[in-house]
């Protein structure tokens, strides 16, 4: 029992439970985003693959850290307007379109890595983001470490959770995105586009989406593996919907599962002999799917998710 | 401007062309990432072809390769039609794969007419058993199951690793993770001599026939349909939707579970955490280039088994990636489904009335 407390209050365990979260932060904001507009995108865990394949190959060519980062948005930009065609002007469904694109997007990384590193044993690494250590602020107690030496790419995580949630809530652009979402009709009487809005929430959404998967292979790691993902795309998708698509909610809950995460990580060096080492990585599929179920009922559904909508016809 | 307005019914000719093109397109688009690679065009071609009919024993491999297709297509294709959205054949399928071992790797000796049913019988109902979880889950607190089968392909998994380490770990398998092999009773026969493919494939067949009866011919079936295309409006109609939906999922789990015997009990023997390269989520392009009709199924499992099998040779002749594979696969699905859309809506122009802004 006092194992248990001490593992909380450590400042380790809580600057873990950060760093673990920041993929799923990036992940939540970008399902969120498109999830609002009214489409749902399952592209996810393919577009943190390619995420992750191109922010680090970037890296490898010579493209700087930051430099990886925008090639890593740009290409998940890429994969979402594949989406947005598909489910917006096309109106054809969402989860097969969702599917199809992770699918697609995963086997081009794929194949782009195998046929540029045709016989690697040891994949290549990249010198990774470093911690941001600000000076004063980082010897704080206890908020110094948690908070103040994370990398740059937590922290700009962490500012996108302000930014989507300004957007959505203060300013017009957002506005119509959540009544594109709600209510196209309403939308397209105004005088707005309903398809050039929907895009542009994918196209938006996807983009943080491979920021997600950048974050691995350029800060978690150093390195891309096959099947590094492992889920987390599928994992932000049941977190959207715990959060009620709202962003602050969307972070609490990803850093929950951060905690979570990197809670049992202790737990199974403390206990684990007792039980197998699986029960542990089984727990975090199992929390997501605890969430979903404790929540599905009373989330707050975006009404026209799900719905196509074409021009003319009501 | 232009304008997207529904056709009347779509041809015949559309419905059965659109999917053929779609994989012809798929596999001409094939050329830029061959391309990329820095491949010979023709010559990767003809490779891929020579894979696939350049002998009876590369014929009877795309054989042997589709059938796990085949199961995890017809899974995937009915729980479709229903509008249940199962993305958990993949783990179905190790459950599946798990209970067939379970129950012939020696837990029970008996003979052959009596083993192998008891395989099959467990199997299928431990994938049935698979789908019936996330089915309630939904149900009974409307927990979408897209994200939850997804989310325990990742938990069986994981649970298959700890039975390959645990109860199932097969004592003589020099320390690898992986279980006993069944008993040589319990095995699928093959079909032919010194060639991989076995009853199987048959036993795939002939689910695809009885598939297709029930949906088009049966009242399960017809209600099931009725579910899928309108839920609110069959349950106006005294359908109950969610027992029909249960029916459903359980079928659809069943047939995901008969992909993993099929593969442990007609191919490889015994069973280990790699025994399926995705045949789960496959399955799913495999239903919708059929258009989710279940006898559409066996020719576009066929399809995609040439592709891998054919993708596989080619790869190991020239030195492509074989996640070539994979990649003419997604292809297709994107495809079929733009393909679709023109089935059912055509594009016109129209001239905009005077006065109206665009």
């Amino acid at each position: 029992m006092m194992d248990i407390l001490q593992i909380l209050l450590s400042e380790s365990f809580w600057a873990a439970s950060l760093r673990i979260a920041t993929p799923l932060i990036f992940g939540v904001l970008g399902a969120l985003l498109c999830e609002k507009s009214g489409v749902l995108n399952l592209g996810i865990e393919g577009i943190f693959v390619a995420g992750a394949m191109a922010g680090w190959m970037a890296v490898w060519l010579g493209a700087g850290l930051w430099g990886g980062v925008i090639v890593a948005a740009l290409v998940g930009a890429f994969f979402g307007l594949i989406h947005a065609i598909l489910t917006v002007p096309l109106g054809l469904s969402q989860h097969v379109s969702g599917l199809g694109v992770t699918m697609f997007a995963t086997s081009v990384s794929y194949f782009v890595y195998r046929t540029a590193l045709p016989n690697v044993s040891s994949p290549p690494r990249i010198e990774p983001f470093q911690v941001l250590d600000i000076p004063i602020l980082s010897e704080l107690p206890f908020l110094g470490p948690v908070l103040f030496q994370q990398t740059g790419l937590t922290w700009l995580a962490i500012f996108m959770v302000g930014s989507v949630w300004y957007v959505m809530n203060r300013t017009p652009l957002g506005v119509a995105i959540q009544a594109v979402g709600d209510n196209p009709d309403s939308v397209d009487a105004q005088g707005l586009s309903v398809y050039g809005l929907r895009i542009g929430a994918v196209v938006a959404g996807s983009a943080l989406m491979a920021l997600g998967g950048a974050f691995l292979t350029m800060s978690a790691f150093d390195a891309f593996f096959f099947g590094m993902v492992n889920g987390r795309g599928w994992v932000c998708i049941a977190l959207v919907i715990f959060a009620s698509w709202r962003p602050g909610k969307a972070f609490l809950g990803a850093l929950l599962f951060g905690a979570f995460d990197a809670f049992q990580v202790r737990l199974q060096t403390e206990v684990g002999a007792l039980v197998p080492g699986q029960v542990f990585l089984m727990a975090p599929y199992i929390l997501s799917i605890i969430a979903l179920v404790v929540a599905a009922r009373s989330a707050d559904y975006p009404r026209a998710l799900l719905t196509p909508w074409f021009k003319g016809q009501r | 401007m232009i304008r997207i307005e529904p056709r009347q019914a779509p041809s015949r000719l559309m419905t059965l062309g659109i999917p053929v093109l779609s994989a012809v397109v798929a596999l001409a688009l094939a050329a830029i990432p061959l391309a990329f690679a820095g491949a010979g065009i023709a010559t990767a071609y003809q490779e891929m072809f020579k894979g696939i009919f350049g002998s009876v024993f590369a014929f009877t491999e795309m054989l042997t390769r589709a059938t796990p297709l085949i199961f995890t297509g017809l899974a995937a294709a009915l729980a479709f039609r229903a509008r249940l959205w199962n993305i958990g054949a993949e783990g179905q399928l190790y459950l599946g794969a798990m209970a067939a071992v379970a129950v012939g790797a020696g837990a029970v000796d008996a003979p052959g007419f009596v083993l192998i049913p008891l395989v099959i019988l467990f199997g299928c109902a431990a994938g049935a058993v698979g789908m019936a979880v996330p089915t309630v889950l939904k149900s009974r607190f409307g927990a979408d199951e897209v994200v939850t089968t997804l989310l325990l392909n990742f938990v069986i998994l994981i649970f298959l690793q700890m039975m390959l380490e645990g109860p199932l770990k097969d004592p003589m398998g020099l320390g690898w993770p992986q279980s006993p092999p069944i008993l040589d009773q319990g095995m699928l026969p093959p079909l032919m001599d010194r060639m991989r493919v076995h009853s199987g494939f048959i036993i795939a067949l002939v689910a695809a026939g009885v598939a297709q009866f029930m949906l088009v011919r049966s009242v399960w079936g017809f209600k099931l349909r009725a579910v899928g295309e309108n839920a609110a409006a069959a349950r106006h109609a005294g359908i109950r939707v969610n027992r029909s939906m249960m029916s459903v999922a359980l079928v659809s789990g069943a047939l995901a579970g008969m992909a993993g015997v099929s593969e442990v009990a007609g191919l490889k023997g015994y069973l280990t955490a790699d025994l399926s390269p995705g045949f789960g989520y496959t399955g799913i392009v495999v239903a919708m280039l059929a258009g989710l009709s279940p006898a559409g199924v066996v020719v576009s499992a066929l399809f995609i088994a040439s592709v891998f099998v054919g993708a596989d040779s080619m790869s190991r002749a020239m030195g492509v990636s074989s996640y070539l594979a994979d990649l003419v696969v997604s292809m297709s699905l994107i495809c079929v489904l733009i393909g679709g859309f023109t089935a059912r809506y055509r594009i016109t122009r129209v001239k905009p009335l005077r006065g109206e802004g665009a």
